[in-house]
């Protein structure tokens, strides 16, 4: 028991407070124990990254040999990953290698066009997100409206207002992005900084201990 | 109008992927599944390739063999980083928690006081902001303010929002509604921004219609 559970949670305890006292004093040895820090967690994440590239085969493997639906592209997907060893082994990892141009001409471009698709979504996505139930719902259309002609330079061509002085829609875009977006965003943020605080802290003390598994 | 077809084989490899893509406005297809299963064994294949020669030679074994002297304490992590491997291994998956315990110890004691420094203290820094009775003022300072508070208070789920509480709770709706407003315009023009380069690749690159 104590070996399987005990003395994980004395390292967690110990490197936690280890770590967090480095920070406040400012020492050569603080310093030894930052740079000495980074290093082992790097190698201890090559060897983690293992454990993914395994988990990656085993699955793919696995569904193969079960045969299950669309098994075929499994050997298409496992396939691509040898063509990529292969490549960087007979041409190096060059600017104009193969490795490099298969990259670039097949998984660059395939997620740049799974990307631009959203675009297509995205419009029937916020037809249904912005047909206005409520008043707030027409806050957000109008936000993001403005900040879609806000973007680009027909904002400023259809904003023939501006020249009696009231802002143009490149200037409200401007507005919203710094102002009420900033206070929408940094109020997350306080959040997300409140929860990962009281997260780390009970990770240091031992009350969230999920990581460990069963 | 005038073609002027590309002769680089990997640009009409790129093409036929991008259409592949864009089939799947269609409707879900086996091009579009073939797409997605290079790209994942591609993405996976380069980050394995990569991950070998920088990562465990370059971060490791270079420096681990050419200056064992100095460096030599790498194979304590190296050890722990073959305790994480012990997970695929039932009867010894144990072993796999002194590593998780090192990183996630460490981890969270390095992440503290950054988390404090960067996630509450510097925003509240920013949060502070002079009340200046001028248009300006208003419009940043005075709307920062109210804002970050509301939406704070709305986030607050420890007391019902009713009343007082539930009236500015209302207020930081507004805000995050606005916030979330700007952040999906500034989405689907990046996304078109994207669809306007792929349109351009395969009408440049590949055709050689355009000559912009």
């Amino acid at each position: 028991m104590f070996w399987k559970k005990q003395l994980p949670l004395i390292i967690v305890f110990m490197m936690g407070l280890i770590m967090t006292v480095q920070y406040f004093i400012p020492h050569h040895v603080s310093k030894w124990v930052y740079v000495n820090y980074v290093d082992w967690a790097i190698v201890i994440a090559i060897f983690g990254a293992f454990l993914g590239y395994f988990s990656f085969l085993r699955v793919h493997i696995t569904r193969i040999r079960k045969k299950t639906s669309n098994w075929v592209f499994s050997i298409i997907t496992l396939a691509s990953l040898l063509i990529m060893i292969v490549f960087a082994l007979i041409d190096g990892k060059g600017s104009d290698s193969l490795f490099q141009n298969m990259f670039l001409y097949t998984s660059a471009a395939i997620n740049a066009t799974v990307f631009s698709l959203l675009a297509f979504y995205i419009s029937s996505a916020s037809y249904r997100a912005f047909r206005a139930h409520s008043a707030q719902a027409v806050a957000l259309l109008l936000a993001a409206v403005i900040m879609m002609l806000g973007r680009v330079p027909i904002g400023d061509k259809i904003s023939f207002w501006s020249a009696w002085g009231i802002p143009s829609i490149n200037t409200v875009s401007q507005w919203i992005l710094n102002s009420p977006n900033m206070a929408a965003k940094r109020a997350i943020a306080l959040g997300v900084g409140l929860g990962s605080l009281l997260m780390t802290l009970k990770i240091i003390l031992g009350i969230e201990r999920t990581y460990l598994g069963n | 109008m005038t073609f002027n077809l590309s002769s680089n084989i990997w640009v009409w490899i790129a093409v036929f992927f991008t259409l592949s893509v864009y089939s799947f406005l269609w409707k879900d297809n086996p091009l579009f599944k073939f797409a997605e299963s290079v790209t994942v064994g591609v993405g996976m294949g380069y980050a394995m390739v990569q991950w070998f020669t920088l990562s465990l030679v370059g971060r490791f074994w270079t420096p681990l063999t050419t200056d064992f002297s100095s460096r030599f304490h790498l194979i304590i992590p190296a050890i722990m980083g073959l305790m994480l491997i012990t997970r695929l291994i039932p009867r010894f998956t144990w072993l796999s928690r002194y590593a998780l315990a090192f990183t996630m110890g460490a981890g969270s004691g390095f992440a503290l006081p950054r988390v404090i420094q960067a996630g509450v203290l510097q925003q509240l820094y920013a949060t502070m902001l002079p009340i200046e009775f001028s248009l300006h003022g208003f419009l940043y300072n005075f709307i920062i303010i109210v804002g970050v508070l509301s939406g704070l208070i709305y986030f607050f789920f420890s007391k019902e929002h009713k009343g007082w509480f539930g009236s500015i709770a209302n207020v930081g709706i507004w805000f995050l509604m606005v916030g979330f407003g700007a952040t999906f315009g500034y989405t689907v023009m990046a996304r078109l921004s994207l669809f306007i380069g792929r349109v351009l690749f395969v009408l440049r690159d590949a055709l050689g219609f355009l000559k912009i």
